[in-house]
């Protein structure tokens, strides 16, 4: 369960989240709001990325803040928009190997292969990654964050740089995963499937329900 | 040349022991200073081409790892002409490019997760003196990895340059280059973090 707990967030002098509360205790929610709204600050809020600048937010019962903040940011995987910037390592095995430092070498080894040969990319093990195209850098973003087991996976505008058959690939490979999935997107056809969907507006939770309900409310919110 | 160029292979060069590649890396390229005659660089020249074969990268491979050089190259032989003569312009060229075909292979031929654990091991010693030597692999890494990044950055800002017509601003490119490295240092330091690097 994610408790999100009066958070209020600034940075410098502007406000970008103001008083949020919820609980999140669905499979799949969804994320929708206007650039600026404080979807992007709100995701990074569920894996303590950001800190509230007064409130709380815990994951299962543990606090992004102190030192349960380290468990936390590995019990919640997430999911930059441009990979580019998430993508840490030369080639694409190092990369996806970057987060299982600390175990024995055979170990990284299988479940490094194991992840490529799940997301299609065990072709690509040597490749450099600086050489994929757009998907294959997002599915090895999303695989580097996978291998690594996470209970929740918060994923900010994975599909906004991808083409319509790359976004279907990583929305898809999303909807059969088994961990909880946050997902803030543009994208009002991939909220549709989530079970919960939260509508953001200057800070704020302005909408708070079923998916075609919050699309609707969202859609005539943005033609005001 | 350390870009992430890695091509896969399972030639005797690919084998060897990252350490061993960089110890002898550092022996050959002191040998290089002291091979002063035509004779010798022709020898050190037929041994890093031996090698080349042996690894099996490919031309274009090492070509890739070569080409940047080639501007130097031309500088290099026309001021050693002008300064020195010809058979000295010829050595000292040749000697640099062998060095740097030298380094080349053991990039071409070593994953940077190899050459990182290599180094790591090398400055295990200097963990007295306060070096972290995790840290710096890890750094090293991270450099190379921002090779491509910087030089995609820099792309995309000569051609919007180009289309609105200021290619010759020196400003227009420089200022846009620092804001986008600075951007994407920002964003490696909170990949670094999702990822659970502060914990």
């Amino acid at each position: 369960m994610i408790e999100v707990d009066g958070v209020t967030h600034r940075y410098g002098d502007r406000t970008v989240l103001r008083s949020v509360s919820v609980t999140l205790t669905e499979q799949r929610v969804g994320v929708i709001g206007a650039n600026g709204s404080g979807k992007s600050t709100f995701a990074r809020l569920l894996n303590g990325l950001v800190l509230p600048t007064t409130g709380s937010v815990t994951v299962d019962g543990l606090s992004t803040r102190g030192r349960s903040g380290a468990e936390v940011r590995r019990s919640v995987g997430f999911v930059f928009t441009d990979p580019d910037a998430q993508i840490l390592m030369p080639t694409v095995a190092e990369d996806v190997a970057f987060g299982l430092r600390g175990l024995p070498p055979s170990s990284v080894a299988s479940r490094v292969a194991e992840a490529l040969s799940s997301f299609g990319l065990d072709g690509h093990a040597d490749h450099p990654a600086h050489l994929l195209s757009g998907g294959q850098k997002q599915l090895l973003a999303l695989c580097s964050v996978l291998v690594t087991e996470p209970k929740v996976l918060v994923c900010d505008e994975p599909t906004t740089l991808l083409d319509l058959r790359n976004t279907r690939r990583i929305l898809a490979l999303l909807a059969d995963l088994p961990q909880r999935v946050v997902l803030v997107t543009h994208d009002l056809d991939a909220v549709l499937a989530m079970d919960r969907v939260l509508v953001f507006d200057e800070g704020r939770i302005v909408f708070d329900g079923v998916p075609a309900a919050a699309v609707d409310f969202y859609v005539d919110l943005a033609s005001r | 040349m350390l870009t992430g160029a890695y091509v896969p292979g399972r030639s005797v060069v690919h084998r060897a022991p990252a350490g061993a590649k960089l110890a002898v890396l550092a022996v050959a390229c002191t040998a290089l200073v002291f091979a002063r005659t035509p004779l010798w660089v022709g020898v050190a020249g037929a041994v890093v081409v031996a090698l080349y074969v042996l690894a099996r990268v490919g031309r274009r491979a090492a070509w890739g790892q070569l080409r940047p050089l080639r501007w130097l190259v031309v500088v290099l032989m026309v001021i050693q002409v002008l300064v020195a003569d010809l058979p000295t312009a010829v050595t000292l060229t040749a000697r640099l490019v062998l060095a740097v075909a030298l380094a080349a292979l053991v990039t071409l031929t070593t994953r940077t997760t190899d050459l990182m654990a290599a180094l790591e091991r090398g400055l295990r010693p200097f963990r007295r003196l306060g070096v972290d030597p995790a840290r710096v692999s890890l750094l090293m890494s991270l450099a190379l990895r921002s090779v491509p990044v910087v030089a995609g950055i820099a792309g995309r800002i000569r051609e919007a340059r180009w289309a609105r017509g200021r290619e010759r601003s020196v400003r227009a490119f420089a200022v846009p280059l620092v804001v986008g490295v600075l951007r994407h240092a920002d964003a490696m330091g909170e990949a670094l973090q999702a990822r659970g690097l502060d914990d």
